[in-house]
């Protein structure tokens, strides 16, 4: 399989009849074999990849041009998405032996579609981090260099994609956990409006601001994919389908708004690429005009406010007594306690106690309560914003790919999600596509920039990145 | 943040922590809460209480329910103790 092998032309291939997926199957598992020994992308390479892509070839032999977008495409999807019979352990000693007994919404869409899973992918223990680097049993490698962090927390999706044994894997965003790695490995990620895409069956994190979406090469790919799992659902209360928000027109040319003072203090490399890319939009027929959105900056404080908050709620169903571990202690309360110091590495400790200490009655309206208020002042914000541009663009992130071990201290890892996590508080959607590289000692890396859009305009988002993208 | 505070959170969040975690977290949280503190000015003189989402009260008709049992070997199989039909616990009251 080539690198930049898409779903799009994996598709030409097996109608052409040039490729089975039985072959398609062959070239994952063996780029998997040849290069996840270093990358370590994969949690589980499924047991039954080679059974279900002969039932597959069969599929495309009986239904031709009929067969649904996804058929026979190799997909790799994130360790907090349940499948049905498969371990799904969101990279923590928690779940390590958690065998999910239902699939999620996603999973049976992507199914119906056709998708084959391959396995899956390693991540930041409960999709907590922006490296990988706090899964609880292995830290995943960035396949353009490998002394380099993936991103996370869906870094194990994206180095399935980037090393080229899938061509799409899914990821989850509850702050920045598809685009940073997106951003990092080179790739398309797509963070859907809160409610596009239902939840059920994904583990939840924090509950308000989780989303999962497509890591793609293409921006095309990741619309197949988007168009695939989005859609309301019975088993998720917060899913939209028709009618809940206005249609976001798709336009010849878009005036995007940039908050320039939330630039200042980048790298300067990074800076100039995203300058190249403003310019590049300019040449297209946009308009790029300075945008104000003051609250912005506070964005990263308000979402470790409100992030812990519901992680301490949403984690507290990990008791040791109806399903993963449990380690045993003199009573009950023992049990819990046990379990959960075993269960739980350091990063989801920290925000559990975290989240603890902004609900507890003395802190609850200075933190939690304030927090939500200003979420809600982003969000009017934004529509604020929104009535004047069509979107909203920055940097992915404020720099590259950093080295694995170089951010020590978790407050420095947090500042990696700057410019994600506003999309999450106010529950637009966002888009990572690639837009250049910076050199860091002698190795090419890429950056990515983010293009937001009003709540329901992934069409938008997704016009202008093909563009961008000269696809 | 003191060290008997962080204690105090573990008791509530149910995680024995261990002297250096309890150093650890002391230092990180303290770090962690000066950051976030700035949230607090944002919203002075904003009396009206956050607003929930677009969607908000969807229920189904409490009708249809699947079949009884259905899923109960699936999910009894998930728990570390079982006993029959139940997920067995210690007993939470004294002999």
């Amino acid at each position: 399989m080539t690198e930049k092998q898409t779903i799009a032309s994996m598709r030409t291939q097996l109608l052409s009849g040039a490729e089975t997926v039985s072959g398609l199957a062959e070239k994952s598992l063996s780029v998997i074999a040849q290069k996840d020994g270093e990358v370590r992308a994969y949690v589980d390479v499924f047991s039954d990849v080679r059974e279900k892509a002969e039932i597959l070839d069969m599929r495309i032999k009986n239904e031709g041009e009929k067969m649904p977008s996804l058929l026979g495409i190799p997909v790799a999807m994130k360790g907090n998405i349940l499948i049905k019979g498969k371990r799904a352990t969101a990279s923590s000693k928690m779940l390590e032996n958690y065998i999910a007994p239902y699939s999620a919404t996603v999973t049976e869409r992507l199914e119906k579609a056709g998708a084959l899973f391959i396995g899956s992918t390693n991540m930041d223990e409960f999709a907590m981090g922006s490296s990988t680097e706090n899964s609880a049993f292995f830290t995943t490698k960035n396949p353009l260099d490998l002394s380099r962090v993936p991103g996370g927390s869906s870094g194990g999706s994206a180095a399935a994609v980037a090393m080229g044994s899938v061509p799409v894997a899914l990821g989850t965003d509850t702050g920045g956990s598809i685009r940073l790695p997106a951003s990092f490995c080179g790739l398309v990620g797509l963070k859907p409006t809160y409610g596009a895409v239902s939840r059920y069956g994904l583990i939840a994190m924090g509950s308000s601001l989780d989303q999962a979406g497509p890591l793609t090469h293409t921006v095309a790919d990741a619309e197949t994919v988007f168009d695939v799992i989005r859609g309301q659902d019975n088993y998720d209360a917060t899913s939209y389908g028709e009618g809940v928000y206005e249609d976001v027109s798709v336009k010849e040319a878009y005036n995007i708004g940039v908050p320039y003072t939330l630039l200042e203090g980048m790298e300067a490399d990074v800076r100039e690429v995203f300058d190249a890319s403003v310019a590049l939009l300019k040449s297209q027929g946009h308009t790029v005009v300075d945008v104000s959105l003051p609250l912005m900056k506070s964005g990263l404080a308000a979402y470790y406010v409100v992030m812990p908050a519901e992680v301490s709620s949403n984690l507290s169903r990990y008791d040791g007594m109806r399903f993963g571990l449990h380690v045993g202690g003199a009573n009950l309360l023992e049990d819990y306690r046990k379990t959960r110091a075993q269960g739980f590495g350091a990063e989801v400790k920290r925000r559990i106690l975290l989240g603890t200490y902004v609900l507890s009655s003395g802190y609850y309206d200075a933190y939690y309560r304030t927090a939500e208020k200003v979420r809600d002042l982003m969000r009017e914000e934004f529509r604020t914003a929104f009535s004047t541009v069509d979107c909203i663009l920055t940097p992915t992130a404020p720099m590259p790919a950093f080295k694995i071990g170089e951010k020590g201290d978790p407050l420095s890892m947090y500042l990696a999600d700057i410019f994600t996590v506003s999309a999450n508080l106010t529950g637009v959607p966002a888009l990572s596509v690639p837009c250049g590289e910076v050199v860091r000692e002698g190795v090419r890396l890429p950056i990515g920039i983010q293009f937001m859009a009003p709540h329901n305009g992934e069409r938008r988002l997704l016009d202008i990145g093909k563009r961008y993208r000269g696809e | 943040m003191k060290e008997e505070d962080i204690l105090a959170l573990g008791e509530l969040a149910r995680i024995e922590l261990s002297s250096v975690e309890v150093e650890r977290f002391s230092k990180d949280i303290e770090a962690i809460l000066g950051y976030v503190a700035s949230v607090r000015g944002l919203a002075e003189g904003i009396s009206s209480e956050p607003k929930l989402g677009v969607i908000a009260n969807v229920f189904r008709e409490d009708e249809n329910p699947h079949e009884p049992g259905l899923y109960t070997e699936d999910l009894l199989n998930l728990a570390p103790s079982r006993k029959g039909q139940y997920v067995e616990v210690k007993k939470i009251l004294g002999e």
